[in-house]
């Protein structure tokens, strides 16, 4: 009866690799990669098995060790969860394939703690997403943090300092999300977030209540780097190894971002959201500063990865003003943005980690046209990666786009709308700039000319994912209808 | 014969001559006949068509659902069909002469040039084939991709600064359109393209129907040249000239119009556009634009430009008759669309053929060379005067039909443009070929026509202008394709 324990599965899973890898891993560290992809891939197998089970036969909610909530812990095993681990545990999967040649080369001897600790900061999000307790929840936040921050630490000099600097941050964010939790607490007495959902809604005109929202989804929003509590985010992408980065930049921040899906919308529930609607219109905005802010930023940028730190910035502004809009297709449009941007985002950050591995930079004022005939392939997934992150149709991200601004419509919130816009456009210019670099400029003088012989290709292990990845972009894009009807459903309106 | 699938066919054949093309960039005959051979087949796809578009039948493919409720819909309506008949049919001329223009001036990268040239015939016919906006929207954007790379062609300074302005233009119509398209469906809970209209039986307000009016416009006036959107066209003349030729005097900009046509006619429909008014806006910027163009025209003496410029003010007469929102007006509107094609993509041939044989761009070199270029200066003598409107070259019928139409509103104001712009269109281009056959021209001793490849497509234009002006019903039953169409945007009205 693996089925019924499915949720508890998937986490047991991470807990067992992270032992396995370091027992392993100080015996040969060469094994400790290919269990990190298979603990990874057991885990993602799992999400969609269990994803396509929540179709069927609806939510599920696990009590651990048969006790009931609100005395036991459960996890909730429901669409949004289930959608969002499935997102996390397959890219996840993808990144750890592809990292095995940049850890070589990057943190050579080091992988076997880059391996632990990723599995171990995959344990700490799965956990997040998948309890049904909020003081769990801050537990889980906890694991992800501190092994998301020595996985920052590994790379270039200035790594550690910008994992310091996260660090201070991060727990700062940290501790205000469980002030709130303790608020919450103390007003009803349960820590069990379906438990307490039942409850609020008497306590609404609680200062509490309200100081607990607040307090929880500022705390969250360092996580999520929701403008402008986005400071730690720009240095630890770019400082960090492109492994790291690689694996952190498509996921940590949705899952901060799930948070406060679960809490706005589920805890708190759409009524009580709409009570307190100087809240979220207040989140919006936030999120909308941080779209044009983080759109403005990238394009000054002349490092590939810091350019892609910035414009993570700007895209989880449009998941969470997805959110903030509070309807269907603003919810469908967010939520789909999560799987594109989780996707888009892991290609590009796996193909600046490609040039690292064979320019030993990413600076995008050196790219020339010898990178088109030195990486054919590199750069076409670039290109199609780029112009779903552009939001051109049929790939991916114009979808999102489209339903973002269909919400927004819906709400006749002509501002929003106008920020969508402005922000593809900036998209354009930051993406096209590098296209038009590496498609025409001629290389400065002085460098020999490349000619097709010397293709010097990332190697399968690396090109594979990132094909399979921005591949998959069009297929999303084509498939998007299905996705989104799957989504709606999902939707608590 | 099952139809069903020709059109999604007629698209998906020169995206699939992409690979082979790429695969045979050693050897450029073989890359070439791939070309010819996608062009052959789409045209032959396309003219399968015709048949039942001329008996006033659609045909239609549902493929998947690109959104839920808005699926990727292709529609092959009498317009749609006249629209692919003129592009398809005249990329194959385009063909010959790529491949004679190419070899001439000795470009480089000629395979990504005819692999792009290639998509952006796909997207054309996309979008002449879309049943609804979100499956137009995409071959749109396809399109706008898909010429950039032509646009940039020769990768100069000048070049990529215009294939920045080109896609800063294009893509902010993109969004525009998404936008407007969002607006739309969330008033109206429908994409389709509909003779008559969407929004019959919903309520809305001036002040929104007006805001939605002008992002279509501001979205599809950018490719249809209008001004003052116009700026991408006149720089994108950095682009290779048969690009010029067939994408920004055929394709591209015809892309705009066409969209200009189905916004009117197929989504606000003729009687909302009359009585909110929004005609009114559409009469006054393309009216502006006719005069403005050709006064511009007058100061290029670049050819190409000029003939930019003459593009600019042509696309206007068609947005013109569109606007008139009279079925003559809107006949004459379409058949300038078929008009302005042939004369214009001959006169950009022989802007062409005089750069790869002569190395003259501008039009103060142009002394005497028609006594070296007889067949080419003679095409550009009728595409000329098809331009101006002088009978019988087929620009006269179409603008005769625009005149009609104006009347048949009683309106006097666009006659009198109309008749203006007729004169001032001879102003600017008849001193070319003063100077061409009546001036004396010096070094051109050593030179001949150009090469065949490049003057047979020139003077099969020309005559296809000449003949199409005598019987407007040869071959494809323009005429009454067009008459078709636009009496049945006039359904919904009460006469």
């Amino acid at each position: 009866m693996i089925e019924s324990h499915l949720p508890a599965t998937i986490a047991l899973i991470f807990v067992l690799f992270s032992v396995l890898i370091p027992a392993f891993g100080i015996w040969r560290s060469e094994l400790s990669q290919p269990l990190a992809v298979l603990g990874s891939g057991l885990a993602a197998a799992f999400s969609i098995i269990g994803f396509i089970q929540y179709l069927s036969d609806g939510a599920l909610r696990y009590y651990f060790g048969g006790w009931e909530p609100p005395v036991g812990i459960e996890f909730v095993y429901d669409g949004l969860s289930g959608f969002f681990i499935m997102v996390i545990n397959t890219v996840a999967f993808f990144v750890f394939i592809h990292s095995h040649h940049t850890a070589k080369q990057e943190f050579p001897g080091k992988e076997m703690p880059y391996y632990a600790l990723g599995i171990l900061m995959l344990l700490g999000f799965n956990g997040m997403v998948l309890t049904g307790d909020l003081f769990n929840l801050y537990v889980f936040l906890e694991i992800a943090s501190l092994s998301g921050y020595a996985l920052i630490a590994i790379g270039d000099r200035q790594a550690p300092y910008a994992a310091f600097r996260y660090l201070i941050i991060g727990t700062a964010g940290g501790t205000l999300y469980l002030l709130g939790v303790g608020y919450l607490y103390t007003v009803t007495g349960t820590l069990n977030i379906i438990d307490m959902s039942a409850m609020l809604p008497m306590l609404y005109e609680s200062n509490a209540v309200f100081a607990a929202l607040i307090l929880m989804i500022v705390g969250i929003g360092v996580k999520a780097a929701l403008f402008p509590m986005h400071g730690w985010l720009p240095d630890s992408y770019t400082y960090t190894s492109s492994s790291s980065a690689a694996l952190i930049a498509p996921i940590g921040t949705k899952v901060a971002a799930y948070i406060l899906f679960r809490i706005m919308l589920w805890l708190f529930g759409i009524e009580l959201t709409d009570a307190m609607a100087p809240v979220t219109l207040f989140v919006g905005i936030l999120a909308a500063i941080g779209i044009l802010y983080g759109s403005v930023m990238a394009i000054a940028q002349n490092e590939l990865k810091r350019m892609l730190a910035y414009s993570s910035v700007s895209q989880i502004g449009y998941i969470i003003m997805g959110l903030s809009l509070a309807n269907p297709w603003g919810f469908a449009g967010a939520l789909l943005h999560v799987l594109n941007h989780a996707v888009m985002k892991a290609a590009l950050f796996m193909i600046s980690g490609q040039l690292r591995l064979r320019e030993g930079h990413s600076d995008i004022s050196r790219f020339d046209d010898s990178y088109r005939k030195k990486y054919p392939w590199t750069m076409a997934a670039f290109t199609v990666a780029a112009i779903s992150m552009i939001g051109l149709p049929p790939l991916a991200g114009f979808f999102s786009k489209w339903y973002l601004v269909l919400g927004t419509i819906d709400n006749s919130n002509w501002i929003f709308l106008a920020v969508i816009l402005i922000s593809s456009l900036l998209n354009a210019v930051y993406f096209f700039r590098i296209l038009e670099k590496v498609y025409m400029m001629n290389p400065a003088k002085g460098q020999k000319s490349v000619s097709d012989g010397d293709r010097n290709e990332a190697p399968a292990s690396m090109m594979i994912p990132t094909l399979i990845l921005s591949g998959s972009l069009i297929v999303i894009g084509f498939a998007n209808a299905v996705i989104v009807g799957i989504l709606l459903g999902i939707a608590p309106f | 014969m099952n139809l069903e699938f020709v059109p999604l066919l007629a698209i998906l054949v020169s995206l699939a001559a992409v690979l082979p093309i790429m695969l045979s960039d050693r050897k450029p005959n073989l890359r070439e006949f791939w070309t010819i051979l996608a062009a052959l087949i789409k045209f032959g796809l396309v003219l399968t068509l015709l048949p039942g578009a001329i008996q006033g039948n659609s045909v239609e493919l549902h493929l998947v659902d690109l959104a839920p409720g808005l699926p990727l819909a292709l529609k092959a309506d009498p317009l749609g069909v006249f629209f692919a008949v003129i592009a398809s049919g005249l990329w194959i001329f385009t063909s010959f002469y790529s491949i004679g223009y190419v070899r001439g001036a000795g470009e480089h990268k000629q395979t990504r040039y005819f692999a792009s040239f290639a998509v952006c015939l796909s997207a054309t016919i996309g979008i002449a084939f879309s049943a609804n906006l979100i499956t137009f929207i995409l071959f749109y954007e396809m399109l706008t991709v898909a010429t950039y790379p032509l646009v940039i062609h020769n990768e100069k300074e000048e070049a990529i600064n215009a294939g920045r302005k080109y896609l800063a233009f294009t893509l902010t119509a993109g969004l525009l359109l998404v936008s407007a398209s969002a607006l739309v469906y969330h008033y109206t809970g429908t994409l389709d393209f509909t003779p008559g209209g969407l929004f019959s039986g919903v309520e809305i307000p001036d002040t929104e129907m007006l805001i939605i009016f002008i992002l279509f416009l501001a979205a599809v006036g950018v490719k249809a040249g209008i001004m003052p959107i116009h700026g991408w066209l006149p720089a994108a003349m950095a682009a290779p000239t048969p690009v010029s030729a067939l994408l920004h005097a055929v394709a591209v900009v015809k892309s705009g119009v066409f969209a200009v046509l189905r916004v009117v006619g197929y989504v606000f429909g003729t009687d909302v556009m009359g009585s909110y008014g929004l005609n009114d806006i559409l009469i006054v910027l393309a009216g502006a634009t006719i005069i403005l163009a050709s006064l511009i025209a007058f100061n290029q003496d670049n050819l190409k430009r000029r003939l930019a410029y003459s593009t600019v003010g042509h696309l206007s007469y068609i947005v013109l008759g569109v606007a008139l929102i009279t079925p003559i007006g809107i006949t004459g509107g379409i058949m300038h669309i078929a008009a302005h094609a042939t004369m214009k993509i001959t006169l950009f041939f022989c802007a062409g053929a005089i750069y790869v044989n002569l190395h003259r761009t501008e039009i103060s070199q142009l002394d005497g060379i028609a006594r070296v270029m007889p067949w080419t200066m003679g095409a550009f003598v009728i595409g000329s005067m098809g331009l101006a409107g002088i009978p019988p070259i087929n620009g006269f019928f179409s603008k005769w039909n625009l005149a009609l139409g104006a009347l048949e509103g009683d309106m006097i104001l666009p006659v009198i443009i109309l008749v203006v712009s007729g004169l001032l269109n001879v102003g600017y281009l008849f001193p070319i070929i003063y100077r061409a056959y009546f001036k004396k021209g010096e070094g051109l001793e050593k030179y001949g026509e150009a090469s065949p490849l490049m003057v047979v497509p020139i003077v099969i234009t020309a005559a296809l202008s000449i003949l199409f002006g005598l019987f407007p019903n040869l071959f494809f039953n323009f005429y009454d394709l067009a008459v078709d169409i636009s009496s049945s945007l006039f359904i919904n009205q009460v006469p």
